[in-house]
């Protein structure tokens, strides 16, 4: 019988072999923790910061001192048209009620009245919660029929002070509330996104007519008419 | 450390893992889905306030109630009224589209004069400031009646304001676009004494018999006629069509009788002969009601209208005949129509009395589920105006056309005369010509031989939205308002059996700088001064459509149209105060005549029919929508199919989808052929409203025109009696 004699060659080639394999092995680790930092940095921080451009409002209005003053809240300014359709953002008419002169020394309100109450000019609101064309909504099957306040879709927006920046898609030229704030499409609250899925969410629970008869899915033509 | 291929894979790897736990493909993902979605160049209406305008659609003459969708001052959709009588909601797809016409980019934007054979833009004060001019010269040479105006129709404040301007400045001239609506009016005020148009109790009808009516392709007022046909079903009616061809309204009846086409007169005799010799007439109504019976037997219990006879003239067995005339005289509320397809040609008058006869015979003339004689609106009444020795001259000098001269009393109208008065002598008639509706230069028949009469016209003025085939031979054209940007008064509504005047309001401001039709007179008479400024107290249409309508005014703006619901027919009023089957004026007409097409039979075989679309119009120009909707078998990429029977195609050796040339006595045209069973063999059957000029890209350069292959047929009146024209196919 012999003895093995390759195993000290064997084993150092062995031990070479490792010694090789830990260095590569570093390496590899590393390059794949740098790409996937690289990435993680460009899908996470890049491609939002690229996506989005921001717009201020053309003027900064303050909910929470209108709402205030004002005798019906919300409806005051956002209401119901007579054959029940939402009339959204208020027009010139709406504001010129109130503001043919400026009513303080609020430089904002001074501007606004400047550049747009004297010559006549609409106001070319940006609307943060504009549905791409393709959505049919009824604020008055949600409001009037559904009984839901306005903060559930468009949250404490009438107590603030200020107008948040509005920031638009650069692809679909829609406003980055609709996907919400948080790239990553988290919700915290029912107002922080406006997609088809929060939508689906309050109508299965709600349970609103209008499913499938033949796929016994909810049902697309409630909103895509 | 090195940097190999190893490492490189890893950093590759590394970034998939990353970019696949970051957001970026998923959310680019949803936007590039969202972006195919929401097309910028996808229309859409805009975001805004929506409106509705009552309004009246007057794309034809059928004065149906619209109620117009509009967001801010954007018009998105038309809809049909539902608290209108005529349509009760419904609408045609013509009148649905006409949004596409307001929005045209083929609207004319301002006045055009043609200069050097090019039209170049002018002021709308230059261009009246001309066009005066011209009528000025012409007055002050002692021709005023030189002067000749084709209009739409000869009802209404519009119509009346032409009217008015023409006596005033001395020209009879006043001409009315032709429909079967002439035939129909004549027929009633020979017959019945009555100066009224026709209409047609079709909701309460039992028995309806069509002779070529396209009932369900433009007849009358579509939704009016759609709505009883469909009545007339659930009530187990009868509704026969009696057609050469297959059309839909054919599909739709009860029964097809495929008679020979020009033949629907003889068969109305046939069936009059029938009733007769069988004693079926209704003997109350006939016995009380009408006189001059022996006249009509006369004629009617001739040979050539014995079965036999008929069912050799008309291709259809003589027991059919006697059957069809048994039924309908036994039906309790029998009703016959006719006028062609979609009813815009006069048809013979002598076609239209015998189908008259008909339903008088059977008891349902000025009855519930008959004829009714409507009687011709009466709302205006303007202080007679002042004329001068110039317009009492003119006035006393014969119409162009020759309506109401000796040779041809009856008719009141006659355009389709127009081209062969224009052509004859070294100076035409007519020097100064101004067109506002008809585009006569596409819709008469002979279109080479109109486009000549009509190019020896020294002054041509059109009055269009479009730029037409008239307007493009003109000298001047002047953009009129579409329907949706003017007021105008709409009275009557086609075969509604009631009196009714309709309101036509501005929906939008105008779009372009055009000007409305009555405006245009009015500016003219006070350019011209004199009388004709004293005739015309108004400053603008508005201002007159408001007096004139006077008490009627609130109401009709309110409302939008004005019913007279108490409305009940009138007593006759001929001289027998009976419906009256002879007369002295009738006599010359009680021989019926019916009209071969023209052409020669030994070296033309075939015979060419034009047919109506509900999907294409024959005046206006087809909105996109509705060129969009035509079907294969009329319409095969650019090329007009015409519909021949199979037999016909196998003895010709050509076969389905085949180019061929169809040759007339008046032209030719490039066609694919549509190989059907409905449609007689012997007979080329085409859609009329193809083959347009080059104004409208959507439109222009598609088929061909079946007008430029027929020829003018008058009838023993002056109507324009055609149906057809002899034919051949040859392989292209």
């Amino acid at each position: 019988m012999e003895e093995p004699k390759s195993s000290a060659p064997s084993s150092r080639s062995e031990s070479e072999t490792d010694e090789k394999g830990d260095g590569a092995g570093a390496a590899i680790i590393l390059f794949f923790i740098l790409g996937l930092a690289a990435s993680l940095l460009v899908g996470w921080i890049a491609f939002p910061a690229l996506l989005y451009s921001e717009k201020r409002q053309p003027v900064d209005f303050n909910h929470a001192l209108h709402n205030e003053i004002v005798d019906h809240g919300c409806a005051s300014c956002h209401f119901f048209r007579e054959d029940g359709s939402f009339s959204g953002a208020p027009k010139l008419a709406q504001c010129i009620e109130c503001h043919r002169e400026a009513n303080s020394d609020d430089p904002e309100e001074i501007r606004f009245v400047e550049e747009y109450v004297k010559p006549g000019r609409e106001v070319p609101w940006l609307v943060y919660a504009r549905q791409p064309d393709c959505v049919f909504f009824s604020h008055a099957a949600h409001v009037r029929m559904g009984g839901i306040d306005c903060a559930v879709c468009h949250g404490p927006i009438g107590e603030s002070t200020s107008l948040k920046p509005y920031q638009v898609n650069r692809i679909t030229g829609y406003s980055r509330d609709i996907w919400g704030w948080n790239i990553a499409g988290i919700k915290r609250n029912t107002w922080d996104r406006m997609k088809m899925d929060d939508c689906a969410e309050c109508h299965a629970q709600a349970r609103v007519p209008g499913g499938s008869v033949q796929t016994q899915k909810d049902g697309c033509f409630v909103c895509h008419k | 450390m090195k940097i190999d291929r190893r490492s490189f894979l890893a950093f590759v790897f590394g970034g998939a893992a990353g970019t696949a736990l970051s957001p970026l493909p998923w959310k680019l993902t949803d936007d590039i889905s969202i972006w195919t979605q929401n097309w910028p160049w996808t229309p859409v209406p805009p975001k805004g306030e929506t409106t509705y305008v009552a309004s009246t659609c007057t794309l034809c003459p059928g004065g149906c109630g619209i109620r117009v969708r509009r967001v801010e001052d954007r018009v998105v959709k038309i809809e049909g009224r539902s608290d209108h009588p005529v349509n009760r909601g419904g609408i045609c797809p013509l009148g649905a589209a006409g949004v596409q016409l307001l929005y045209s980019p083929w609207r004319v934007r301002q006045p055009l004069k043609k200069v050097d054979g090019r039209f170049v833009p002018v002021s709308w004060d230059q261009a009246i400031g001309e066009i005066a001019g011209e009528l000025r010269e012409l007055r002050e040479a002692g021709a005023p009646e030189a002067v000749a105006w084709i209009a739409e129709t000869d009802r209404g404040t519009t119509a009346e304001l032409i009217r008015r301007f023409l006596t005033v400045y001395g020209s009879p001239n006043f001409i009315r676009t032709p429909s079967a609506q002439d035939a129909w009016e004549t027929a009633l005020y020979l017959t019945q004494g009555q100066r009224a148009t026709a209409g047609f109790d079709l909701e309460r009808v039992s028995f309806l018999l069509s002779l070529g009516s396209g009932l369900l392709e433009g007849w009358g007022a579509p939704p009016f006629v759609f709505r009883a046909c469909g009545a007339l079903q659930d009530r187990n009616g009868r509704f026969v069509q009696l057609e050469p061809r297959l059309s839909k309204t054919a599909a739709k009846a009860h029964q097809w009788l495929p008679l020979q086409p020009g033949t629907e007169g003889t068969l109305a005799f046939g069936l009059i002969h029938v009733i007769l010799k069988e004693g079926l007439e209704r003997k109350p109504f006939v016995a009380t009601r009408t006189a001059g019976l022996e006249d009509l037997k006369r004629n009617a219990l001739r040979e050539a209208f014995a079965p036999e006879a008929v069912a050799q003239a008309t291709g259809l067995e003589a027991k059919t005949v006697v059957e069809l005339a048994r039924a309908f005289a036994a039906a309790e509320r029998p009703l016959a129509v006719c006028g062609r397809g979609a009813g815009r040609v006069p048809g013979g008058l002598q076609e239209t009395l015998a189908v008259h006869f008909l339903n008088a015979l059977v008891g349902s003339v000025n009855v519930e589920g008959g004829v009714i004689a409507v009687p011709e609106p009466e709302y205006i009444r303007w202080p007679e105006p002042e004329m001068d020795a110039v317009a009492s001259q003119g006035m006393q000098t014969p119409r162009v056309d020759g309506a109401g001269s000796e040779r041809y009393p009856l008719a009141r109208y006659l355009l389709n005369r127009l081209p062969e008065a224009l052509l004859q002598g070294e100076k035409p008639a007519v020097r100064i010509l101004f067109v506002s509706g008809g585009n006569p230069l596409y819709s008469l028949p002979d279109s080479e031989r109109t486009a000549k009469a009509f190019s020896r016209i020294p002054l041509l003025v059109s009055l269009s939205p479009f730029l037409d085939e008239t307007a493009a031979a003109a000298h001047y054209v002047l953009p009129a308002p579409t329907y949706l940007e003017r007021w105008e008064d709409v009275p009557g509504a086609a075969g509604f059996p009631k009196p009714l005047i309709g309101l036509v309001r501005p929906v939008v401001a105008p779009r372009l700088a055009t000007m409305p039709t009555g405006d245009v007179v009015i500016r003219l008479a006070q350019r011209l001064g004199g009388t004709l400024r004293a005739a015309f107290p108004w400053e603008s249409h508005e201002v007159c459509l408001r007096q004139t309508l006077a008490a009627a005014w609130e109401p009709l703006r309110k409302n939008g149209f004005v019913l007279d619901e108490s409305f009940r027919p009138q007593p006759f009023e001929t001289a027998s105060r009976k419906f009256e089957f002879g007369n002295a004026e009738l006599k010359p007409l009680a021989e019926f005549r019916p009209h071969p097409a023209p052409g020669d039979p030994g070296v033309f075989k075939l015979t060419l029919v034009p047919y109506d679309s509900l999907r294409l119009t024959a005046a206006l120009g087809t909105p996109p929508f509705l060129v969009k909707a035509l079907e294969s078998e009329i319409l095969w990429k650019n090329d007009i199919r015409v519909e021949i029977h199979p037999q016909t195609a196998r003895d010709l050796g050509l076969a389905d989808g085949a180019d061929a040339r169809l040759i007339t006595p008046r032209g030719e045209a490039r066609v694919k052929l549509y190989l059907t069973e409905g449609i007689r063999p012997g007979l080329v059957g085409m859609a009329r409203g193809l083959g347009r000029g080059a104004h409208d890209r959507y439109l222009a350069g598609k088929g061909a025109s079946a007008n430029r292959l027929l020829a003018a047929v008058e009838d023993s009146s002056g109507f324009e009696a055609g149906w057809g024209i002899r034919a051949r196919l040859e392989r292209a």
